[in-house]
């Protein structure tokens, strides 16, 4: 008895989020069409259907857009940038949840105050240091700033993971005379793996997304990342007026999300309840 | 004895080890640059190969003078009262929606929901500029098929339309988000009370203001600071792809008036001033919205 919905609202209810999701669909659906069509097509009108399949726009978007180059780049950047933070915060969460020691409750509560730090009013100084110290153009810098950005966040999650595993068996691995790090690596980093892949698939899209610090950091061509490259083209195409290599690059960018998304979009939904606002 | 010294001292450097790599980073690429925000916004600094020579709080005096700066706030301002407000709005009864209805297409929505949150700001961005594209965009081309031609308008290009055409595509990219965590929380409530009440006769909206807002309250807190914040950082990527501040500023919001005196001007001192005013208005913001908010708290 507890719904007592009856048809038509639940028929209004429908039309309601069948709108929504038709606003966020279409222009993504848009998106892959315009990427098919001819210029003069785009133009015309955003509702036609491409008369052909033009595989053309993609052809110019790797070869004369180098879309190709900027993806190496950001696979490159997201490895490295996931590396590092992997190495930063696993062993520290370990530490933080599940030893105690003096100053454990400071060096956590540092790191919480590190997630009001947004990226961008303190970009300003991270440029200066990061060019004095001949970090610039850097890939690998570029990803440790990543990888640092999201540090706050990540120990804490990973802490309230870590928290979740009982002591024994740290215990019998020690009787048995493991070694802390033998512990660390054998024991619990196999047990905190939910909590380790929840951390990969939230920072995979920070970092294959992020922007303004890319923008900023990197300056010669061969070593700029995709979204970079894409405002780029948005700036010369704006004047060229070919718009269909930028649709095309969009995809591009896009299908890799919509590859990880479907794969892994209950992990991701479900990390969110996990680690997301409970605190 | 020293069998139990050597064990201490082993637990000790062990700590040690786990935990340096991480401070070292968040040091370096955090804390230091936060600390000379504070302390760099009191000097003048043009260009980096000059010398930064101090002049107290000149910066900060400028800056409430500077006119382009007081519109930049007015328009951060703007953003950050109405996307959160709408966004969190939108979320709530989306989620309300598709937790309580029961509708079997529900996991397919909360996926499509969910899914520009996930997207590139810059793919948004572009693809929001030809939504609003003055002659081959959605909205124009939709209104002429709607007969409403006469409406049509350069959204981006209007300076009384380009706040809002903005603040949309935020919301856009934000709600889906934000939905997926009241769902979270609500599916945490008790059924019995959504069942109780039911049986009390009372509606589907009683229930949502008394039973879901209420036991949400917590996480609604924490998304509001969330949400302030993401507008803070977010509209500088569509701003600086979307409009570049234009037409004639009246989109210029403070992170893109920040990182241009910054990177056009060399102005690094003046830059670092508008940082210190932002982080401090973003922690009162926080401070102000957590109190207003405490009330509602149980």
């Amino acid at each position: 008895m507890s719904t007592r919905v009856s048809l038509m609202g639940k028929t209004a209810l429908r039309l309601f989020l069948l709108v929504q999701a038709v606003l966020v669909v279409y222009p993504l659906l848009w998106n892959v069409l315009a990427s098919f069509k001819t210029n003069a097509e785009v133009m015309e009108s955003p509702w036609k259907l491409p008369t052909s399949i033009n595989w053309n726009n993609y052809v110019q978007a790797f070869s004369t857009a180098r879309i190709g180059d900027y993806m190496v780049n950001s696979v490159i950047i997201v490895l490295l940038s996931m590396a590092v933070l992997l190495f930063a915060a696993v062993p520290s969460a370990y530490v933080l949840g599940r030893m105690k020691f003096r100053g454990r409750g400071f060096i956590s509560q540092f790191y919480m105050a590190g997630l009001f730090i947004g990226g961008v009013y303190i970009i300003v100084p991270l440029f200066i240091f990061m060019n004095d110290l001949h970090m610039l153009d850097n890939r690998f810098w570029l990803s440790a700033v990543y990888a640092t950005g999201s540090l706050p966040f990540s120990v804490y999650l990973l802490t309230g993971f870590m928290k979740s595993i009982p002591l024994d068996y740290e215990e019998a691995a020690m009787i048995d005379g493991c070694g802390y790090f033998g512990i660390l690596l054998r024991i619990i980093v196999p047990m905190a793996r939910p909590g380790i892949i929840t951390l990969i698939v939230f920072s995979f899209f920070d970092f294959w997304n992020e922007y303004v610090l890319a923008m900023t950091f990197i300056t010669s061509d061969s070593k700029k990342t995709i979204p970079v490259g894409l405002s780029n083209l948005m700036q010369i195409q704006q004047f060229a007026t070919d718009w269909g290599s930028l649709f095309a690059g969009l995809v591009i960018v896009l299908a890799p999300t919509i590859l990880v998304y479907a794969l892994l979009q209950k992990k991701l939904t479900e990390g969110m309840s996990l680690g997301g606002v409970k605190g | 004895m020293t069998m139990a010294m050597t064990m201490k001292t082993k637990r000790t450097l062990f700590i040690i080890a786990c935990l340096l790599p991480g401070l070292a980073l968040f040091c370096l690429f955090k804390v230091y640059p936060t600390f000379q925000i504070f302390q760099k916004s009191l000097y003048l600094w043009t260009g980096l190969s000059d010398k930064p020579q101090f002049i107290g709080f000149k910066n900060f005096v400028d800056l409430f003078h500077d006119e382009t700066f007081l519109l930049s706030m007015r328009n951060t301002g703007f953003l950050m009262l109405v996307v959160p407000v709408v966004t969190i709005i939108v979320a709530l009864i989306n989620a309300s929606v598709l937790t309580q209805s029961k509708l079997k297409e529900r996991g397919f929505y909360r996926t499509v929901f969910f899914f520009p949150s996930i997207l590139s700001f810059v793919v948004i961005a572009i693809l929001w500029s030809f939504i609003y594209h003055p002659t081959m965009g959605f909205v124009n081309s939709g209104l002429d098929i709607l007969g409403l031609g006469e409406w049509a308008k350069p959204w981006l290009g209007d300076q009384r339309t380009v706040l809002w055409a903005l603040a949309i595509t935020l919301i856009w990219q934000a709600a889906g988000y934000y939905m997926v965590m009241y769902m979270a929380g609500i599916d945490s409530i008790s059924p019995e009370l959504y069942e109780a009440a039911n049986l009390d006769g009372a509606t589907r909206i009683q229930q949502f203001f008394n039973i879901t807002i209420p036991l949400l309250w917590e996480i609604i807190r924490v998304t509001i600071i969330f949400s302030i914040n993401g507008v803070l950082s977010i509209s500088f990527i569509i701003v600086s792809i979307m409009t570049g501040g234009g037409p004639d500023r009246h989109s210029e919001v403070v992170m893109t008036y920040l990182y241009s005196q910054a990177f056009t001007n060399s102005n690094f001192g003046y830059a670092m001033a508008i940082g210190v005013v932002v982080f401090i208005i973003s922690m009162l913001l926080a401070f102000i919205s957590n109190k207003l908010t405490e009330k509602g708290a149980h």
